[in-house]
């Protein structure tokens, strides 16, 4: 069962050389308004960190509480019961990909369905329960709800479609 | 939580700094006390979220900075607009795909688009493929779950995703503009 931990990979490094490259074309190209892109960009991180600061120090507090052996006693084996559990654990957890498909496939080995993994992944990736006052301060809450909903529902179909295709 | 997070200025500060304590609290009292393993847990995991927030936003806010300053509207309207049409998703497949790290790292470059004429669907659409199709994740998927696994789930979502953002879209009022972190005249 892998744990949360910090990796360095190769779609982080690229974030970061692409965005060192695009800023040093543009300070070439425009000081000035280089200067003003890097002004918009740091209010705007300073503008959310404490919002997000909150937000995973509360994660953090309830991911301690979900420990391994909890998870592979809920999501494993068969039927509606782990199927809904993973969508309500999918929908308030954070935990990157690279942590989460390892995880599914321990998962599956303890039994769960590939409707299960589906709806956990999903809504793993696309629903975010415990991050929604920092993606209200961004879209507004009606919006922000509104999405989730959405992408609650999608995560059902998605594996709906999954479980017909799959079996 | 939402009483915290209004835009009181004194409180704005306080549920952070109080979430921060306990987090960071619980890590230590974790460490000095091998018993208390719920403690280490939650404190090892606020230090991983952290280091992960520090790796992507950075990088993150500078390029919807840039991007703010030099892209033409008119640019953003004419392949994302109202008017793009179809013609518009590939590209939203394509700027989802090609980032890293977790979906809230997504919302500033979506309001930046947002308000740069793109369409709400679009903007939603975006958000949507964070789920599918993220190469560096996808080949991880396959690893783990099978191929199989992994391109069912990716033609499913696509299309799913894809409907779901334009059904948003048409939830929300006509004219309907995010309140955004992202503005000058703050």
């Amino acid at each position: 069962m892998p744990q949360l931990s910090f990796e360095r990979n190769e779609a982080m490094i690229g974030l970061w050389v692409f965005a060192a490259a695009a800023a040093l074309v543009s300070f070439a190209a425009d000081p000035g308004k280089t200067r003003r892109a890097c002004r918009i960009g740091l209010r705007m991180f300073v503008g959310i960190c404490p919002f997000l600061l909150a937000v995973l120090a509360l994660v953090s507090l309830v991911m301690a509480a979900l420990t391994p052996e909890t998870l592979r006693a809920v999501l494993g084996g068969r039927g509606v019961g782990p199927f809904f559990a993973a969508l309500g654990i999918g929908s308030v957890a954070l935990i990157p990909g690279f942590v989460a498909f390892p995880l599914a496939s321990v998962l599956r080995h303890y039994g769960a369905s590939n409707a299960t993994l589906a709806a956990f992944i999903t809504s793993l990736l696309m629903v975010g329960v415990l991050t929604l006052p920092v993606e209200a301060r961004y879209f507004g809450w009606r919006t922000s709800i509104l999405r989730n909903v959405l992408a609650l529902g999608g995560s059902i179909v998605v594996a709906g479609v999954m479980a017909l295709v799959l079996g | 939580m939402s009483q915290a997070f209004s835009p009181k200025k004194g409180a704005k500060w306080a549920l952070p700094l109080a979430s921060f304590a306990a987090a960071a609290g619980l890590g230590i009292a974790g460490h000095l006390f091998p018993g208390f393993a719920y403690g280490r847990k939650a404190g090892d995991d606020f230090v991983h979220f952290l280091l992960e927030m520090a790796s992507v936003l950075p990088a993150m806010f500078l390029l919807v900075g840039l991007f703010e300053v030099w892209v033409p509207r008119a640019v953003i309207e004419r392949y994302a607009g109202r008017r793009s049409g179809a013609a518009a998703v590939p590209w939203m497949i394509l700027l989802a795909t090609l980032q890293a790290g977790p979906l809230y790292g997504a919302y500033p470059v979506a309001v930046g688009l947002w308000r740069k004429g793109c369409a709400a669907w679009n903007v939603f659409i975006y958000l949507g493929m964070f789920s599918a199709l993220k190469i560096p994740l996808l080949t991880f998927e396959v690893s783990f779950l099978g191929w199989e696994f992994s391109l069912a789930r990716t033609a499913v979502t696509v299309p799913v995703f894809t409907g779901l953002g334009i059904l948003l879209a048409k939830l929300l009022p006509r004219d309907y503009i995010p309140p955004a972190v992202l503005s000058e005249d703050r």
